[in-house]
């Protein structure tokens, strides 16, 4: 019997598993960027599904918000066009997709099979930002502390990646 | 009441998609978002298991998760505009000189 739960999981899963292939298909960066958009979105609703309303939000507002603006805005600024596709080679193709379907059936067979059968209900976990806040100022402080750090150091590194090369010595003015 | 095993498979989808994205494209660019397609994969299966073991701190993980992506798109796509600006050219098949 299909519960609501169940059919908003396959609905949500449809989503982002169509936009992963999406992104895969198109040969223009531009439409891979909004099918990432897509999945991110449909994750944001397996997050809600799972209990974790504050991690739903997160997402949508960082990932499919600001992570994907500035995606977006490379692309414009760099003026990306239709990729070129180059050939493979021939012995990564004859080992590889026979490869890929042996060991995601195996995976699939495992982790079907051998975990899990418990069901994971709707709200099982208190996810609200409250709850969340309270972990993350205490049990967590110290790596938050440093991943603060970590976006100071990345803010300051994309800054001197991205800045103009200092170039020759000046013209000078007259 | 959806079994974890679901939420399991539909993670490593994506993560699959994304490592296969990351393999086949030859755009600098797309294969940037393959790597994001991988987080969100493993961010699934965190969220999944914080809910099914009854753990919050899988959703704190998953915030710090969050985080460091965000930190890695910044100094990754100034990177790339770094290459561009020496390389005039977004395919990673030119781009095979450690030397820029």
């Amino acid at each position: 019997m299909l519960s609501v739960h169940l059919i908003l999981f396959l609905a949500f899963g449809a989503v982002a598993v169509a936009g992963a292939v999406n992104l895969l298909a198109q040969t223009h960066p531009i439409n891979s960027a909004l099918s990432l958009i897509a999945v991110m979105a449909a994750l944001a609703g397996e997050y809600m599904l799972l209990g974790a309303e504050f991690l739903a939000a997160v997402q949508v507002i960082v990932y499919a918000g600001a992570i994907m603006v500035l995606f977006v805005f490379t692309i414009m600024l760099l003026n990306a066009g239709v990729e070129e596709r180059t050939k493979g080679s021939r012995v990564a193709t004859m080992f590889g997709i026979p490869g890929v379907l042996l060991g995601s059936v195996l995976l699939g067979w495992v982790v079907l099979r051998h975990s899990g059968t418990e069901a994971v209900a709707a709200g099982a976990l208190p996810g609200a930002p409250a709850v969340i806040g309270q972990l993350l100022f205490h049990e967590f402080l110290l790596p938050f502390e440093i991943t603060s750090i970590l976006i100071l150091i990345a803010i300051m590194g994309a800054v001197v990646l991205a800045s103009k090369p200092p170039s020759a010595p000046a013209r000078k003015v007259d | 009441m959806v079994p974890l095993s679901y939420y399991l498979v539909l993670s490593g989808i994506l993560f699959a998609c994304g490592v296969v994205g990351f393999l086949i494209k030859r755009n600098i660019i797309t294969i940037f978002m393959s790597i994001e397609l991988m987080l969100n994969g493993v961010n699934l299966s965190f969220v999944a298991f914080a809910a099914h073991w009854h753990a919050l701190a899988g959703q704190v993980f998953v915030f710090f998760v969050m985080v460091v992506a965000a930190a890695e798109a910044a100094v990754g796509l100034a990177i790339i505009i770094a290459v561009y600006r020496n390389r005039e050219t977004l395919n990673v098949d030119q781009v095979n000189l450690l030397k820029l």
